[in-house]
């Protein structure tokens, strides 16, 4: 049995010990949601381009069957989260970054939940080759489940054309309220194992860290258990500092091997692959039981609901069904964020669905009062809390004069978004929003840039050409020329009367 | 159910800029109190005519500049540059010199520069530095601290009421009979006379490092200072900076030849030291920012402090030195920029 153990560990510049506030939702069992009569399925569950509708309004899915397939390169497949009729493809609230309403698949269900059988279940997934394993992980529309839904199969298999040598499995889970994979690696810790198994194979890897914040004595509790009845040496569990953003990709990879992802790169640079533990679960399911992504454990908490917990719902599940499954609202609720208090977004209903990026729903009560922004007094204590060692205090200036070389110097692409400086600074400033809509303007300014040098090329071709057509033209009209003078003056005559033939001809017609 | 928009973070700052300035407030009672022990009531009365000129001076330029008086007066930024006048000026100051440093640094200092936050120079020490300059009689004159055994006049309230309001003083007193350099001037122009320091030790007015009464009320400030650094309202770069800059190389030179040099206990217990170091090179709107930097910012205005002491024409050098250094800062913060985590270690600078 291999236990918790503290390794020498890098160290995080900055970052908040911030109270965890999740006591209230890990009091409970995981619940299980029941399945609505109504779901309502984003088509854009991923980073990339929507997933394409495979099936017509009016017909009858199975659950974990196949709706909507991947398109792009940063696509994922999207499966029927119950069985069921297909009643309409339409736009609904969604929770996600791309904009208010997005184009959902509304599934009604015919409460049997039939599955879909996918066959060879268990796969034996040790004799397939790592291609041919990343592919049928694509198959299975999972995505990174810590919140950034990248395309798990697609960061696989860029990972794999780097050289690697560690897989970090992510269950620290920095951010407050929030305790999904806390709840996850209690109740289904031997799934997590599974999952990381699947994963070095996949990768080629013959070991693997699992990173888990020291706050969570059950979480590694119930996965040294699981780890002492699998038996498996190449995994290791690792503790890490209870410390804001530890849980982030690039800082984790730093706390656990002391390596810097260079800035702009992934932590394949060097040579770390990071997953979710909720994802490793998700391939252990999908590879071991042929259950696709379809559901997921999602904490529904703050002080905006009754009695916070942590719910298994399938996604596609209107956010108002779990909130009746924590009690329903608390007379103050009057903020709702999909995902934690520090990087979250706000959502103005809770008709939203639930997603696979949904790790958290959380309602409060009180929020900062707005219009309290003070001057910048340059104190930099939002210096000292970041995470990246960023001087927030001279980005700001910058931000503000709309200065794009002095931000770039100053690293605001490498903002990370963590949210530290806003919450340690005394003139509350929403640095972090204002950092947001900096490298929105850049981005903007960037593709601008890109559109009117692709213009500029465009117009110098049409005028090379047009000049060139030109030349040729005049070549022509000198070449004929040439070629009447050099047949006579009869030749011209004749030319002329054939002309004048021909166009009494076409006045007749 | 319905719900507000809003960008994340969700989470209420623990602090704000009127909490900082209230605590550095509190840090400096225990050094007013000693003020006022050895110099007398004047301190009070400088206090309120700075914090009167301070607080009109700020309210009418927000109102010029079209900006909201109240909340901006509540966040209490003008009763430190208040304060930090108070403390810097004589005991015995007329209140109209006082109320020109106090508009000097309101007006000009900080919202000709764009207010809070915008302000190149710290507004207390330019106002100083001003009044200093245009004033210098009146800057000069300190009375002996309330000490047993030295020739001193305590000034009861009503004659310090009466200097502060007329600038006279009644007939049974003169301004010759109770003015007394200071032990910054004493100890300056007898180095500048070939007296040895050892020789200026056994004056009555000497204490064990600095002059006494002084000693006391750098003792004091330092308890505020070590309070805000408790607090982490301030960091320690700063403070250490500073002292490091003028602790070595006074101690350099008075390791060296001690005949004519004071000793660096001499420094750091005189004149505004301690409270530069921990007040008013601290403040974070006119410092550098980076670690490194304030390190940097520190010790300059520590070693220009030592510099101005001890060969410029001015006793005590923490004004000119903190102004100096303020120039520097913007400077100072782009060549301190720390490495951004995943950037290449680069060498110095950038």
């Amino acid at each position: 049995m291999t236990a918790a153990a503290t390794y020498d560990l890098g160290k995080l510049h900055g970052g908040l010990r911030l109270p965890g506030e999740k006591e209230a939702s890990t009091a409970r069992h995981v619940q299980t949601a029941t399945v609505p009569p109504q779901l309502f399925i984003p088509l854009t569950q991923h980073v990339g381009e929507a997933a394409q509708p495979v099936i017509d309004i009016g017909e009858a899915v199975l659950k974990g069957q196949l709706i909507a397939t991947a398109y792009g390169s940063l696509s994922a497949p999207i499966h029927a989260p119950t069985s069921g009729k297909v009643v309409a493809i339409e736009p609904w609230p969604v929770s996600q970054r791309h904009g208010e309403t997005g184009p959902c698949i509304v599934l009604e269900s015919d409460g049997e939940d039939v599955a879909f059988r996918y066959e060879n279940r268990p796969l034996r997934y040790e004799s397939m080759a790592p291609d041919d394993l990343l592919q049928t992980i694509l198959d299975g529309g999972i995505v990174g489940l810590g919140g950034a839904v990248f395309p798990t199969a697609q960061k696989l298999m860029q990972a794999v054309t780097a050289p690697l040598t560690h897989l970090i499995l992510n269950g620290v889970e920095c951010e407050p309220y929030i305790s999904c994979d806390d709840m996850l690696m209690r109740e289904q810790a031997a799934e997590v194992l599974g999952g990381a198994q699947i994963l070095m194979h996949a990768l080629g890897l013959g070991n693997c860290f699992i990173a888990v914040e020291s706050d969570k004595p059950d979480a590694i509790h119930g996965l040294a258990t699981a780890l002492g009845e699998l038996d498996d040496k190449r995994i290791v569990l690792k503790q890490v500092p209870t410390i804001y953003p530890s849980g982030g990709e690039d800082q984790l990879v730093q706390l656990v091997t002391n390596l810097e992802v260079p800035s702009g790169g992934l932590p394949t640079d060097v040579g770390c692959v990071v997953q979710n533990v909720g994802t490793a679960a998700a391939i252990y399911r999908w590879i071991h039981d042929g259950e696709p992504l379809i559901s997921r454990i999602t904490t529904v908490t703050g002080d905006g609901v009754v009695s916070p917990v942590n719910v298994e719902a399938r996604i596609g599940t209107p956010v108002s069904e779990l909130i009746a499954i924590a009690g329903g609202y608390t007379e103050r609720a009057s903020q709702m964020i999909v995902g934690g208090p520090m990087t979250g977004k706000s959502v103005t209903t809770d008709r939203v669905p639930l997603v696979k990026a949904s790790n958290c729903i959380l309602v409060l009560s009180d929020v900062i009062p707005p219009d309290d922004e003070k001057p910048c007094i340059r104190c930099g204590e939002c210096a000292l809390v970041c995470p990246i060692q960023l001087q927030p205090q001279q980005l700001y200036w910058f931000a503000c004069s709309d200065n794009e070389k002095q931000l770039r110097a100053h690293g605001l692409t490498d903002c990370i978004e963590c949210g530290c400086c806003d919450l340690v600074c005394p003139s509350h400033i929403p640095l972090t929003a204002d950092f947001r809509q900096a490298k929105a303007r850049m981005r903007e300014m960037a593709d601008e840039k890109a559109r009117a040098e692709r213009a500029r090329l465009r117009f110098e071709a049409r005028s090379a050409r047009l000049q060139q057509e030109q030349a040729e033209r005049e070549r022509q009209l000198a070449g004929q020329k040439q070629a009447a003078l050099r047949a006579g003056p009869d030749a011209i005559r004749e030319i002329l009367d054939r002309n004048r033939d021909k166009n009494r001809q076409d006045d007749e017609a | 159910m319905d719900f507000e928009r809003r960008d994340a973070p969700f989470v209420t700052p623990s602090t704000d800029v009127a909490s900082v300035m209230r605590q550095v407030l509190y840090a400096l009672i225990p050094a007013a109190l000693a003020y006022v022990w050895y110099f007398g009531p004047g301190f009070i009365f400088n206090l309120l005519i700075a914090a009167i000129f301070c607080a009109a001076g700020e309210a009418a330029m927000l109102r010029l500049r079209h900006r909201p008086v109240e909340t901006v007066l509540g966040d209490f930024s003008a009763m430190v540059t208040a304060a930090l006048l108070a403390f810097a000026l004589p005991a015995l100051t007329p209140w109209w010199v006082t109320a020109t440093a106090a508009l000097f640094a309101m007006v000009v200092a900080k919202h000709l520069y764009g207010g809070l936050g915008f302000n190149l120079f710290n507004p207390a020490m330019a106002g100083y530095v001003v009044v200093l300059v245009a004033f210098p009689m009146d800057l000069n004159l300190w009375t002996a601290p309330r000490i047993g055994d030295l020739d001193y006049h305590y000034l009861s309230l009503y004659e310090t009421a009466r200097y502060t309001l007329t600038g006279t003083f009644p007939d049974y007193l003169s301004f010759d009979a109770i003015s007394r350099a200071t032990p910054l001037d004493v100890v300056k122009a007898g180095l500048n006379s070939m007296s040895t320091f050892e020789e200026m030790r056994s004056y009555p007015m000497m204490g064990d490092f600095g002059g006494r009464g002084w000693e006391w009320i750098g003792n004091f400030t330092a308890i505020g200072g070590a309070w805000l650094l408790l607090r982490k309202i301030i960091r320690w770069q700063i403070p250490v900076g500073v002292l490091t800059g003028l602790l070595l190389p006074a101690g350099l030179f008075y390791f060296f030849d001690p005949a004519v040099h004071a000793s660096p206990g001499f420094y750091l217990f005189s004149g505004g030291t301690i409270l530069g170091a921990f007040f008013i090179a601290t403040d974070p709107v006119t410092a550098a920012t980076s670690p490194r930097g304030r390190l940097i910012y520190g010790f300059g205005i520590g070693f220009l402090t030592y510099a101005i002491r001890r060969w410029g024409s001015y006793a005590d050098g923490v004004a000119f030195a903190v102004l100096l250094m303020n120039m520097a800062t913007p400077a100072i913060d782009y060549l301190t920029r720390p490495r951004i985590v995943g950037h290449p270690k680069k060498t110095w600078g950038r």
